[in-house]
């Protein structure tokens, strides 16, 4: 018996329009992504405020110090247990800021605290950082609206 | 005159395989990735050391307001103490906060325009127990009122906090 040979040609989809959509989910979720997420501890509930600024743009030079709900801080990934030990990694921010020529006064210190931490807690925490001639505090809090 | 052979098309054909392999990779890590993100605000605090220079004859001091929290069951507010020299209220009730706002707003209206005139401060004494909440609530209530019409009429942005409590 004899078969009709198929025509393999007609078999190749156009993957054009495909492979443009596919680009552009690509740029889109390039522009999306956001690496300042890497300074966010998940388990930290950030209070709410209907007040809050947003932040306007990005400070000159910046320290994220998040503050959990049994009173460790968080910075650069690194956890520590007491807030009175968090004085040398301070110590190396400012002088990582005086190598740029940034002065300590000119460095924002975001503070994202827990919203059942005790305010005492945040409060030695500020206390820490003016030690360090640390003066410009931003209290991070979540937008309510 | 014959110019040459004719290029044959499937010649030109690209595989395109391996590059919609890679591409997809990239697609499926950035969907995992993706994650919308909760709008964050910042309340701004100034706070340097206390100076040990002595203040010159000619600087105005500005007025400040004295606000005690104070903590109860649970670590939840009890009553807020307020003190701006002239006159000391405590505010116990449930709209605490919205008296706190009120009284801010008429000793800045007593002060006139804190461009013109010396600049109202408002210091916060802490509770240290008390959940971080209820003093962002509080440093809310000074720093500002929403409007009706929603805009935001600004109050107080000088803040600074005793030394905590040991």
């Amino acid at each position: 018996m004899k078969f009709k040979k198929s025509n393999s040609e007609l078999l190749e989809p156009d993957l054009t329009p495909m492979i443009d959509m596919t680009f552009n989910l690509i740029a889109f979720f390039m522009f999306t992504i956001n690496f300042a997420d890497a300074e966010r501890i998940e388990q930290i509930m950030l209070p709410k405020s209907s007040l809050a600024k947003p932040p306007e743009g990005i400070a000159e030079y910046q320290v994220i110090l998040n503050l959990d709900q049994d009173g460790s801080v968080w910075l650069d990934g690194q956890r520590i247990e007491k807030i009175e030990l968090i004085n040398p990694l301070l110590v190396r921010e400012v002088r990582a800021a005086e190598r740029e020529g940034i002065a300590p006064s000119r460095i924002s210190v975001i503070v994202r605290a827990h919203e059942d931490t005790q305010s005492g807690k945040v409060q030695k925490l500020i206390q820490q950082c003016q030690q360090n001639e640390l003066e410009k505090f931003l209290l991070r809090v979540k937008e309510d609206r | 005159m014959k110019l040459g052979r004719r290029r044959k098309s499937e010649d030109l054909k690209i595989n395109m395989t391996a590059m919609i392999d890679i591409v997809f990779q990239l697609l499926i890590f950035f969907i995992l990735t993706f994650k919308v993100a909760a709008l964050e605000g910042d309340f701004e605090v100034k706070m340097p050391l206390a100076s040990t220079n002595p203040s010159s004859m000619d600087e105005v001091l500005p007025t400040v307001i004295h606000v005690g929290l104070t903590a109860g069951v649970n670590r939840d507010i009890a009553s807020i103490e307020i003190d701006d020299g002239t006159q000391a209220l405590t505010f116990t009730q449930s709209d605490m906060f919205q008296q706190l706002t009120g009284f801010v707003e008429s000793v800045v209206a007593r002060e006139g325009d804190p461009s013109m005139a010396s600049e109202v401060e408002v210091e916060f004494d802490i509770a240290d127990e008390l959940r971080y909440r209820f003093t962002v609530k509080a440093i809310e209530a000074v720093s500002g009122r929403v409007l009706p019409d929603g805009t935001v009429k600004k109050l107080v942005n000088k803040i600074k906090f005793t030394q905590p409590q040991e």
